[in-house]
């Protein structure tokens, strides 16, 4: 058995796949919410590593920062602002368990059905070979392409296909202003409300124990 | 078989299937969990399986080097759902965090109020 002939990038795909898909599955079999939120950081960061594997290096390194720096620890805060007894560890019934799986066992026979079954998908067949890519940065393509210009595509021939390649302008100036009412809709929604109380109340309270110490 | 994976390039049905699982943890979660948050984790789950297929797709690593697929298309679109993800996860975090501040409770069985 010879060591040489292994496949880094492939090996490193096989450490990732396996993390993230290893920790997806014990996300959904656990029922304790804090470590649900633990396996799920885990298994994002997993994802961000495919991203650098298939050469996507922006984007892998926008799910480091948002996804596992943002959106988990914005799920942690709620995890920890809800977390009673009560509801850290909620179990599901049996039958829902038995109905889901069923439900999820054929829907991922379809889905592993179509990802196998397309020629155009098979692995390239270069063995022992890395994959001959020039240019690997991706970030300053992304930038113009998100102002308007597809530097990538500038050498097509059909000018009607050109056209259908501009760029993501309009949806970049759509997500800044979703983002922004996002902004204040999710301040507004999560605001503690003041209940009506009586203000002298609560001084008296305090002020009084101090009082009869000092006498 | 676990030979032939380390030797063999890694092609674009190898992402596929890892964001199948990745999918249907995340579409099986959302469906069986009972806290709140747990079903916004499988959301999360989702949207990485489709990310994965997205870049991958537009990956020219995984065909050998040859154009063709969505190109960078893939990427931007990936980068969208990302932000995007991020929104929708701070709202609905607002929107359960008010739920829990009227009903003191996460349990998506018991938001039945709204039910004809």
């Amino acid at each position: 058995m010879e060591t040489a002939a292994i496949n880094w990038h492939s090996f490193f795909f096989l450490l990732f796949a396996l993390v993230a898909c290893t920790f997806a599955v014990a996300m959904l079999l656990s029922s304790n919410i804090v470590r649900m939120a633990f396996y799920l950081v885990i298994s994002l960061g997993a994802v961000s590593g495919l991203f650098f594997l298939a050469g996507a290096d922006f984007v892998g390194a926008l799910q480091l920062m948002i996804y596992v720096g943002g959106t988990v620890v914005v799920l942690i805060f709620g995890v920890m602002l809800t977390a009673r007894a009560p509801f850290l560890r909620m179990r599901t019934g049996v039958a829902q368990w038995a109905l889901a799986a069923i439900v999820g066992g054929c829907l991922l026979a379809v889905l592993l059905q179509a990802a196998l079954s397309v020629d155009e998908w098979a692995p390239p067949s270069m063995v022992g070979e890395n994959p001959p890519v020039s240019n690997t940065y991706t970030a300053a393509p992304l930038g113009l392409g998100v102002l308007g210009v597809r530097v990538d595509q500038l050498d097509e021939e059909d000018a009607t296909l050109r056209n259908g390649m501009s760029g993501y302008l309009l949806p970049f100036e759509i997500v800044s202003i979703h983002l922004l009412v996002v902004l204040i809709g999710a301040a507004y929604l999560a605001r503690t409300k003041r209940r009506p109380k009586e203000p002298t109340g609560d001084r008296q309270e305090t002020v009084e124990p101090m009082i009869s110490s000092g006498k | 078989m676990t030979i032939d994976l380390l030797t063999q390039p890694v092609g674009v049905s190898h992402y596929l299937v890892v964001g199948a699982v990745l999918f249907v943890s995340g579409a099986v979660a959302m469906a069986t969990k009972r806290n709140a948050i747990g079903v916004l984790m499988g959301i999360e789950l989702v949207l990485n399986g489709a990310n994965l297929n997205f870049v991958a797709f537009g990956s020219s690593y995984l065909r050998g080097g040859s154009q063709g697929g969505v190109g960078l298309d893939g990427q931007l679109i990936a980068m969208f759902v990302i932000v995007l993800a991020a929104a929708e996860a701070a709202v609905a975090l607002a929107i359960a965090l008010n739920f829990y501040n009227n009903h003191a409770t996460v349990d998506v069985d018991q938001g039945d109020e709204l039910k004809g």
